[in-house]
């Protein structure tokens, strides 16, 4: 029986395919599963290419950039006031930090300081974007390992620290609030109250999701040691924020390098955990998010009385010079480098993210984990995509 | 390798919690009605738009921009700082009468056109701060979605409509050494 | 009634159409009502909101709207798919869970066929279901359903064992394989001589209870089980490329095997459709019968339900071990102890 030439190509191509397949499944490095863009376990549009033998990692590669908005370069056509709003929108579940930085490097470049008050809000509105941002990583993280219930709580209670921001700054997400010199506006009547009422709220959060969460056996067997980094190795990857604090090396920068913020007229602790593995960066998350809440508390109580603004001019022309401003954030240790020639606007602007960083120990971290392990991985390693591609 | 040993604690207490906020949400009522059934009552959604949460949005929030036309000079700072350049102004200068009588002519310009394009605005609110006349307010209105996207362009009639729901500035919190604005009616 | 459900009329054509509509009726109320008072309701009201309330009042009509968007969906088949097996994998798995609600007794006459290896056939038929989704599984042409299926594979054979020993227990206790004679024994034993509410063999089969529930978790593919799926892993596994009817059917597959499994447990282990004081042939438990069942499939569904919407996920090398390495051996000892005790007493 003689073929058609159609059957005979329909044939050839079925081999073909087959063939694809079966040395896909046949060579040493195995099957390539692309975890891509879209995604519901990554944060955002994260492309993972791993290389899988059976359901282990044999090899896996991270490729960002498909979020790049092309921050730098927009700000170098942009005034001080314009970059401040557009920064927001790196981090955007912790907005206001990103704004700190960058008002502190301009600040040092035109040698102003802001006045108490204004340093003082300025360290509590850091600490309520920080409650907010780890708040949802929390929910966010059992959502990845398959508990649906978390997540929903945690948009739940972090709507009080939204809400309060809002009062203060006008917007809940994106606050644009900071100003080189001091703060926009003042705070509202009643707003104090308030937010210490929101704490207490966020500290019966954070105890649920204990219970919930950390406690659970089911959570602890899935992230109990996997992923462990050693600090060394933490180290020379350029880890920051939870991660390092997560393998033990005490390494905080509100403590260590703090400039323009007021912890050092605070009584507050750094957490670290020696174990390196998932559950101790987000266990270390977790404390952080308690020591916020107390830290918050503690602003309130003691906030000095004053202007919020310093005496700056109405168009802000900033100095030559060059100055460096790294801040503690939510997600690590967030930078600026702004180079300015005496004009309205930042000639250049280096923003050094946290998570470009964090992400860069996945391919030495995902060897040879299963794949579950690898969203375990991820979400304990915890990134933004706006962070890493800016 | 997990030995789920005779201890589970861990397990129970999680289940207890959620059994806990569903029975929380279920039955919301305390004293005599305990146990009548009230999951819209116990539930954190608020039903928009058939009911609405009263105490959102706060006075402050940045839901539209709202534009007092006799204070503007049209001197264009809102429309040369705005990041995304949504705002279009077109103005034109006219002689006014002498302040005393046998003075000199004043020249003052008059706004012809002021867009603001909502489809573009960022809602960072830079154009509010550097208008040096209190020309420009924000309001929390937020219920303006259009079924059409030119349709956002609010012209400076809308502009001016929207000033009725710019709420009064609050006083400041204790301590404060900010003078509470006044907003011009 | 009586006669009519007992199927001694018509010829064996007539019975086996009532047989499939009663089946099929039994199938889309049980998945329904499941996904609504489960799915929508109470998942909503564990995490504090209100579910769906725009489709009838409180959104009960919720599942005639999803049917509706489902039918109306493109009929998707992947290009380098194996069509015939893509398509054919649905059906296998509702084919199954077809055939298990036919051996349920829901009164003293009121059964689709009353066979004496009741339990035995059960339990063959929710394997049926593996074969679907594997071939759901590798047809999808897609590396995350393949994945998907494969787990699947080792998931759900892994669980069929602690479900099966976990039976044995009752069966030895009850001494018969027929379901009507399961329940006739948990209506009419005693325990420790008293025989007030008969022995509904949850109390002495509290472990075998345990395991069973924890084995139809596994067998559900609902978290902590839900590997299979894993939905924020795999997308969706093996129902990834599936989508409008075929997945609906998946979708009734998965809630209407949760209806099924729970009111096999009801009967093996709650009672089944008996009240303790009513007598078991009595004409009455005809129609009230099927309401006792159904009350306790919802308790059995809640127990359920209620650990898929708490628990993170268990890594499949994990959840394998916990079946091998755990639950086979408790369900073993648990089958000597009621053998032994069964002969002492």
């Amino acid at each position: 029986m003689t073929l058609t030439d159609s059957q005979q190509l329909a044939y050839a191509n079925a081999q073909a395919a087959d063939g694809r397949v079966n040395v896909e499944l046949e060579t040493d490095d195995g099957m390539v599963l692309n975890m891509g863009p879209q995604h519901p376990a990554t944060h955002g549009t994260l492309r993972l290419i791993a290389r899988l033998d059976g359901e282990q990692v044999t090899s896996a590669d991270v490729m960002c950039g498909y979020m790049h908005r092309g921050y730098e370069k927009l700000c170098e056509v942009r005034t001080y006031p314009q970059v401040t709003t557009l920064v927001n929108r790196i981090d955007w579940l912790g907005s206001f930090a990103n704004e700190v930085p960058f008002i502190l490097a301009a600040e040092q470049l035109m040698e102003v300081e802001a006045p108490p008050r204004a340093k003082w809000i300025r360290t509590l509105l850091f600490e309520l974007s920080r409650i907010a941002n780890i708040s949802l990583f929390i929910g966010d993280l059992a959502l990845q390992l398959g508990a649906q219930t978390p997540a929903f709580l945690a948009f739940r209670d972090r709507e009080f620290v939204l809400n309060q921001i809002e009062s203060v700054t006008g917007g809940r997400f994106h606050p644009n609030f900071d100003r080189i010199g001091g703060l926009k506006d003042d705070l509202p009547k009643g707003w104090i109250a308030d937010t210490k009422a929101a704490m207490v709220r966020l500290r019966e959060f954070c105890d649920l999701m204990e219970g919930l969460v950390y406690g659970n056996e089911i959570f602890q067997t899935r992230t109990r040691g996997i992923g462990i980094i050693p600090a060394k190795v933490a180290e020379s990857y350029g880890l920051s924020g939870a991660n390092l604090r997560g393998s033990g090396v005490d390494w905080d920068l509100r403590r260590d390098a703090n400039i323009g913020l007021a912890y050092d007229e605070l009584d507050w602790k750094v957490w670290t955990h020696p174990d390196g593995d998932c559950f101790a960066r987000c266990w270390v998350r977790l404390q952080e998010v308690r020591e916020a809440t107390k830290i918050v508390d503690q602003l309130c109580d003691g906030m000095p009385g004053g202007a919020i603004m310093a005496k700056v001019p109405r168009i802000i022309k900033v100095p030559e010079g060059e100055a460096y401003v790294a801040t503690e954030n939510p997600l690590g240790a967030m930078g600026y480098y702004v180079v300015s020639r005496g004009d309205i606007g930042p000639f250049r602007v280096k923003i050094r993210s946290a998570s470009f960083n964090n992400i860069s120990i996945a391919p030495w971290l995902l060897k040879g984990v299963y794949v579950p392990d690898i969203i375990a991985i991820l979400a304990s390693l915890y990134f933004i995509l706006g962070d890493i591609d800016r | 390798m997990p030995r789920p040993a005779l201890k589970i604690p861990g397990l129970f207490k999680g289940l207890k919690i959620t059994m806990g906020i569903f029975l929380q949400t279920m039955f919301p009522k305390r004293g005599i009605r305990t146990l009548m059934p009230a999951p819209t009552l116990g539930a954190v959604t608020v039903q928009y738009p058939y009911k609405s949460a009263p105490e959102v949005p706060a006075a402050r929030a940045r839901g539209v921009i709202a534009l007092k036309e006799e204070n503007c000079t049209v001197c264009m700072l809102c429309s040369r700082s705005c990041p995304d350049w949504c705002i279009y102004i077109e103005g034109h200068k006219t002689k006014a009468p002498p302040r005393r009588p046998g003075g000199k002519e004043r020249t003052v310009s008059a706004l012809d056109r002021f867009d603001i394009d909502y489809a573009l605005c960022m809602y960072c609110g830079i154009c509010v701060e550097v208008c040096p006349f209190d020309a420009l307010f924000w309001s929390p209105e937020f219920e303006y979605s259009e079924p059409k996207l030119a349709d956002l362009l609010h012209d400076m009639d809308r502009l001016g409509e929207w000033m009725e729901t710019v709420p009064d500035f609050e006083t400041y919190e204790a301590g404060s050494d900010a003078k509470v604005r006044k907003v011009p009616r | 009634m009586a006669s009519v459900l007992a199927l001694d009329w018509g010829n064996y054509w007539q019975q086996s159409i009532f047989r499939v509509l009663g089946s099929a009726v039994f199938i889309i109320l049980g998945a329904g009502t499941f996904v609504i008072a489960f799915l929508f309701k109470m998942m909503s009201y564990m995490q504090s909101r209100l579910g769906p309330m725009e489709a009838g009042p409180h959104g009960t009509l919720q599942l005639v709207a999803e049917v509706g968007k489902f039918l109306q969906k493109e009929d998707l088949v992947p290009e380098r798919a194996d069509a015939r097996l893509f398509k054919l994998a649905p059906y296998v798995v509702l084919a199954s869970t077809f055939l298990l609600a036919v051996v349920m007794p829901f009164g003293p006459d009121a059964y689709f066929v009353n066979l004496d290896t009741g339990v035995f056939l059960a339990l063959g038929l929710s394997s049926i279901s593996v074969i679907g989704i594997l071939v759901a599984g590798w047809a999808s042409a897609n590396k995350y359903s393949l994945i998907g299926g494969l787990r699947a594979a080792g998931q759900l054979i892994a669980y069929e064992l602690p479900m099966v020993l976990a039976v044995v227990g009752v069966v030895i206790q009850a001494g018969t394989l027929n379901l009507q004679g399961i329940v006739a024994a948990q209506h009419s034993g005693q325990i420790f001589g008293w025989d007030g509410i008969g022995n509904p063999f949850v109390l002495t089969q509290l472990v075998g209870f345990v395991v069973f529930l924890i084995a139809t978790q596994a067998e559900l593919a609902q978290t902590p089980f839900d590997m299979p799926i894993a939905e924020s892993e795999i997308v969706t596994g093996y129902m990834t490329e599936y989508s409008g009817m075929r997945f609906l059917l998946f979708f009734i597959a998965e809630f209407a095997t949760a209806a099924v499994f729970s009111a096999l447990a009801a009967t093996l282990f709650l009672g089944g459709w008996a009240i303790p004081f009513v007598d078991l042939d009595d004409n009455v438990m005809n129609v009230v019968g099927p309401l006792v069942l159904v009350t306790k499939m919802m308790i059995v569904g809640t127990l359920i339900f209620w650990a898929r919407f708490t628990f993170p996920r268990f890594r499949e090398d994990q959840l394998q071990s916990f079946a091998w390495k755990f639950l086979i051996p408790i369900s073993l000892v648990n089958i000597l102890a009621t053998m032994v005790l069964k002969v002492a007493f």
